[in-house]
């Protein structure tokens, strides 16, 4: 016989769990969805042509934020340049030569340390070793720490990516007399390019909105620069700058900076999201 | 090679031609008579290339090491005056002055830990409620579309949840929710000293409550991820037992992946410990310790980021590379945590 009080409570307490679960899923996404929206109402007012024509003005004055998003660029680009080889080799050696080796391992955990460690200390590290023996803030230093941010997402990805690569193909080439790193070479890289090219893109999705690293390697600068040894500005540190200012216009632009960077950001990652879906077809 | 070569040449080539006299080169005769078989100095120089190219990647690797130890090793040294001059003290001082020169690591620490528990407080159960829905609720159609929208947040930069937490979030909170808590949890015998004092807006309650929402798309993602790798038939068979879904999730999705929704909770909390900026903007930088978690307060990130540029004395910048320190030791014993958790779970998820 089926004790019905029993089962009833159960199914009781199913539903209410349900519910729960329901309720916390459709919480989580509402302020998720608002964030989002509030960024696109406050954020497309202040949009026109001026945003990317005119450098960050003076206190309640009109400009455009042509020097920060200039900045941002070259930043991003120096630090992917640097930081991507690196990364790549890295990822190389883990998958290839040293795949059960002592120092895969200990390097696999330091770098998924690294993949989440306190940006703004990277930030104190980089001002240690390059800001103050230069003794100026500059660009490159900033394009550095960024650089040290590529690292462990790349090295990640690469070494992931390479161990996909099925033996067999690398067991044909060596069959050939090919030389181990022309196997790496011509058969492990081609086969993981996509994924390493992912793994870049996430990178720089994740460098571009960073901030706290550049606080006090690149710093800012309200003009135009592209001096790499000089102050830079860029657009997380301009929206940083200008969001705690008390003047509307510099808010304003605030807004649409951070509105342009998390366009980028979401741009780069679903870019990385198809690519990876078209490889697995 | 050189028969290899004429093979290849006489399919290509009009029948009929003399293919001896055609692949005789005398330059290359003379050079190969001068160093030897050719094949040997090509195979030669190919093994020289993958040693060189292996000592590459392996250095490529060490320096991945080199960065984690130039990390501790700067911010040891950066933070030996401050730490020579105040000693262990340094740790339990509350005492922030910038004029007196007199700092103490307290208020920070106790920031950083608060709106991480806050954080935690919040995002744990939401975090985990999505990911039940998403693998046992949710149907099919939506489950793709729900599961990239959250991981794509989960890659927004916390400056546009700072921006977002200054302008809207915390005027939001001064002017409905914290006159509300005040009159109502303020109250509470025992726990009413957390909510007392005006509605400021920014504070701790804030910072933590934005942090929750960003590290709310990180746990949600992860924990689906781990909630995947139970066996569909160990469910399939609770189910056959005639068990409900919430007595699947309860009594074997989380069992099972115990261990691996801990290790994505400190991961989670590595995140949330480190997080800078969507901090810096609310939480009011106020080097004090209050009881009420509606008052301003800071962290180790957000001092560092409000104060390093404009510390000029030399105990300053120190003393802010010792929180750097604290931070980063924290930090890296959680995610150290966190990680062998996670590792201890692949290894299982592959022996299953």
């Amino acid at each position: 016989m089926i004790d019905n009080a029993l089962y009833r409570r159960r199914k009781l307490r199913n539903r209410f769990h349900m519910m729960m679960s329901l309720a916390t899923a459709v919480f989580g996404l509402v302020w998720l969805v608002l964030i989002l929206a509030m960024l696109l109402v406050k954020g497309i007012g202040g949009l026109n042509l001026a945003v990317f024509t005119q450098m960050t003005p003076p206190p309640s004055a009109s400009g455009g934020l042509l020097n920060a998003i200039a900045g941002s660029l070259i930043l991003t680009f120096l630090g992917v340049i640097i930081g991507t080889p690196v990364a790549v080799l890295a990822g190389t050696y883990m998958a290839e030569y040293g795949r059960y080796s002592k120092l895969t391992n200990v390097v696999r955990f330091i770098n998924d340390i690294l993949l989440s460690a306190p940006s703004i200390v990277i930030g104190l590290f980089v001002y240690s070793i390059m800001v103050r023996p230069m003794g100026n803030f500059s660009g490159i230093a900033g394009a550095v720490a960024l650089a040290i941010l590529v690292v462990p997402v790349v090295v990640r990805t690469t070494e992931d990516m390479l161990l996909l690569v099925p033996n067999q193909m690398r067991e044909a080439a060596a069959a050939l007399g090919a030389p181990r790193w022309t196997v790496i070479r011509y058969v492990g890289y081609r086969a993981a390019k996509t994924g390493i090219i992912t793994g870049i893109l996430l990178a720089i999705a994740r460098i571009s909105g960073e901030t706290a690293p550049l606080l006090f390697t690149a710093l800012n600068n309200q003009f135009w620069s592209t001096n790499i040894f000089a102050p830079m500005p860029s657009l997380p540190v301009v929206i940083f700058q200008f969001a705690l200012s008390p003047y509307e216009d510099w808010q304003r632009l605030a807004w649409t900076g951070a509105l342009l960077i998390t366009v980028a950001v979401l741009t780069l990652s679903v870019l990385a999201r198809v690519l990876v879906s078209k490889e697995a077809k | 090679m050189n028969e290899n070569k004429n093979a290849a040449d006489t399919r290509l080539r009009p029948r009929g031609t003399d293919m001896v006299e055609l692949t005789f080169d005398p330059a290359e005769a003379r050079a190969s008579e001068k160093t030897g078989d050719p094949r040997r100095n090509s195979q030669k120089r190919l093994i020289l290339g993958d040693k060189f190219f292996k000592l590459l990647t392996g250095a490529a690797a060490a320096f991945v090491l080199m960065i984690l130890f130039g990390v501790i090793f700067t911010l040891i040294e950066g933070s030996l005056p401050a730490l020579l001059h105040f000693g262990p003290s340094f740790i339990w001082t509350e005492e922030w002055n910038p004029v007196k020169e007199r700092f103490g690591a307290l208020a920070p620490i106790y920031g950083t830990i608060m709106t991480s528990l806050i954080a935690m407080l919040v995002a744990v159960p939401v975090g985990l409620g999505i990911a039940i829905f998403l693998t046992e609720l949710c149907p099919p159609f939506l489950r793709r579309p729900i599961g990239i929208a959250i991981e794509l947040l989960a890659g927004i930069p916390s400056i546009i949840y700072g921006i977002w937490g200054l302008f809207i979030f915390a005027p939001f909170l001064q002017r409905y929710v914290q006159p509300l808590m005040i009159d109502t949890l303020g109250n509470v015998p025992g726990i009413g000293w957390l909510f007392a004092g005006p509605p400021y807006g920014i504070g701790v309650l804030t910072a933590g409550l934005i942090l929750a929402i960003m590290v709310l798309p990180f746990i949600a993602s992860i924990t689906r991820d781990v909630f995947e790798t139970v066996p569909p038939v160990l469910k399939e068979s609770a189910y056959g037992l005639g068990a409900t879904t919430w007595e699947v999730v309860w009594k074997i999705v989380l069992p099972y992946t115990r261990v691996g929704v801990i290790g994505g909770v400190m991961l989670a909390l590595g995140r949330a410990l480190g997080e800078t900026m969507a901090i810096t903007f609310v939480i009011g930088n106020a080097h004090r310790i209050s009881a009420s978690v509606l008052q301003p307060g800071t962290t180790i990130s957000a001092s560092i980021a409000n104060e390093f540029v404009e510390a000029l004395a030399e105990l300053h910048t120190s003393s802010l590379t010792a929180l750097g320190l604290i931070l980063f030791v924290i930090t890296f014993i959680v995610l150290a945590c966190a990680r062998l958790l996670l590792a201890s779970l692949n290894k299982r998820a592959g022996g299953v």
